[in-house]
Parts: structure tokens; C-alpha cells; sequence
């Protein structure tokens, strides 16, 4: 089964690598993230938020789900590492 | 298990920095509209401090002040401030964590109430990660205990 894993995993490789082909280049001005989103940001945070620090408008406002799941994540980690790493009762 | 540390001056230098590492990381949580920092940068800074007092004073120590009950309730509590003021903002009539809907509570205008409702969740940010922190060190001391 050995060479099937590594041929599967050459295949889904080279395909995502096929996928990042078309994607823009990294800090193109010209890529839609850079001429949509992000002056939207940087000309409306402040007046939409009162917050000078657009990371953190961005981060806990206009993203404010992800964050919330962000949380979630690091809350189930705790979580996770006390039930594997307690004390085990006796009997 | 980690013992009190024998040095006197190791002792009593982490002891008086506890609570000025407490301030930076209240500071860094609340100056998070100002700059760089927020609810997880902070939440370490605080975490760090019990960090520093359970390897100089000893775990019993630090128990005292933090124990595995007590952090899992703050954990707990810092995620139900984020999700509740989320919730909160819903009963006012908006979507799911729209803070403009917290200026009818608040009384202020909408960009403040957007501030404050971000100022809100970082704390239970900062709350969250500091308790899943102290609980991730505890539980790897207490398995260390068995041995």
C-alpha cells in the first residue's frame, strides 16, 4: 500500500500546486483583495468603528466570527489537554 | 513536579515582577484599539505571570491563586462574554455580533458602540486565553505528578 500513498499524495500535490498557479501574486496592488477589500477597510474603519487600529476593527468587528471561532479552537485545546492529561482516578 | 525555587533573590525578583506583568498584560489588552496587541497577545502576557510564579513559588503556591477549577470557570466565562455580547447584540434586533446595535444600551453613538462591543470581546478574549494557558501548564504538571 506504501507506493499508493505516496503516489496519491505526489497527484494531490502537484494539483494544488496547479491551483496556486493562477492565484495573484503575493502584495499585487492590482489583485482583487488589494483594489476591493482592503481600502474599503482602511478608508471606513475609523469612521465605522471609532477604532484607530484597523487590525484589531478588522479582527474583532468586520471578522469578528472567525474570531469567535478562533476562540472556540483555543477554549477546545484546554479542554482537549485536561481530559487527556488529568489525574486518573483509581478504579 | 516543580518545586519552590531555592534562591531567595529568584523568589522575591518574580514575586515583585508578578504585578507589573499583570499591568503590561491589562495594558495590552485595553490599548488594543491604539496599537499593536488585543485579547490574545495580552491573554499570554497574563498567563505568562502565573507561568513565572508556579516555576519560582512552587504549584501549591500558585494554586492558591489560580487553581485547574478556577481557570476552566474563567475560560468558560471569556467565552461566553464573546459569544453572549454576540447574542446580545441579536435580542437588540441585529445580526449576530453587529456591536451597532449595542448604542441602544449603551446610549452612545454607533462607532462607539461598535468600540466598545470590540473592547468587550477582547476581554473575553484575553480571559479565555489566559485560562486555557494556565490550564494547558497545570494539566502537564499534574501528569507529571502521577509519575
Amino acid at each position: 500500500m506504501k507506493p499508493l500513498y505516496l503516489i496519491t499524495t505526489v497527484i494531490v500535490g502537484a494539483l494544488l500546486i496547479y491551483g496556486t498557479l493562477d492565484m495573484p501574486r503575493w502584495g499585487d496592488p492590482h489583485s482583487p483583495a488589494s483594489t476591493h477589500v482592503s481600502p474599503y477597510y482602511l478608508q471606513h474603519s475609523l469612521v465605522h468603528t471609532a477604532t484607530p487600529n484597523v487590525v484589531t476593527a478588522v479582527l474583532a468587528d468586520y471578522r469578528g466570527f472567525d474570531t469567535l471561532g478562533e476562540t472556540t479552537v483555543i477554549f477546545t485545546a484546554g479542554m482537549a489537554c485536561i481530559l487527556l492529561l488529568r489525574r486518573r482516578r483509581k478504579g | 513536579m516543580i518545586q519552590k525555587s531555592d534562591d531567595v533573590i529568584v523568589r522575591t525578583v518574580a514575586r515583585s515582577l508578578m504585578p507589573f506583568i499583570l499591568i503590561y498584560g491589562l495594558y495590552v489588552v485595553m490599548h488594543g484599539h491604539y496599537s499593536p496587541g488585543g485579547g490574545f497577545q495580552g491573554g499570554v502576557i497574563l498567563a505568562a505571570g502565573f507561568v513565572l510564579l508556579t516555576v519560582t513559588q512552587g504549584i501549591e503556591r500558585t494554586r492558591q491563586h489560580m487553581s485547574q477549577k478556577t481557570a476552566c470557570v474563567i475560560s468558560s466565562v471569556g467565552l461566553l462574554i464573546y459569544a453572549g455580547i454576540g447574542a446580545l447584540c441579536l435580542i437588540l434586533g441585529g445580526r449576530y455580533l453587529d456591536y451597532g446595535r449595542l448604542s441602544q444600551l449603551l446610549q452612545v453613538d454607533q462607532p462607539t458602540a461598535r468600540s466598545l462591543g470590540i473592547l468587550g470581546v477582547e476581554i473575553g478574549v484575553a480571559l479565555g486565553v489566559m485560562a486555557v494557558m494556565c490550564i494547558i501548564f497545570f494539566s502537564i504538571f499534574a501528569a507529571d505528578e502521577t509519575e
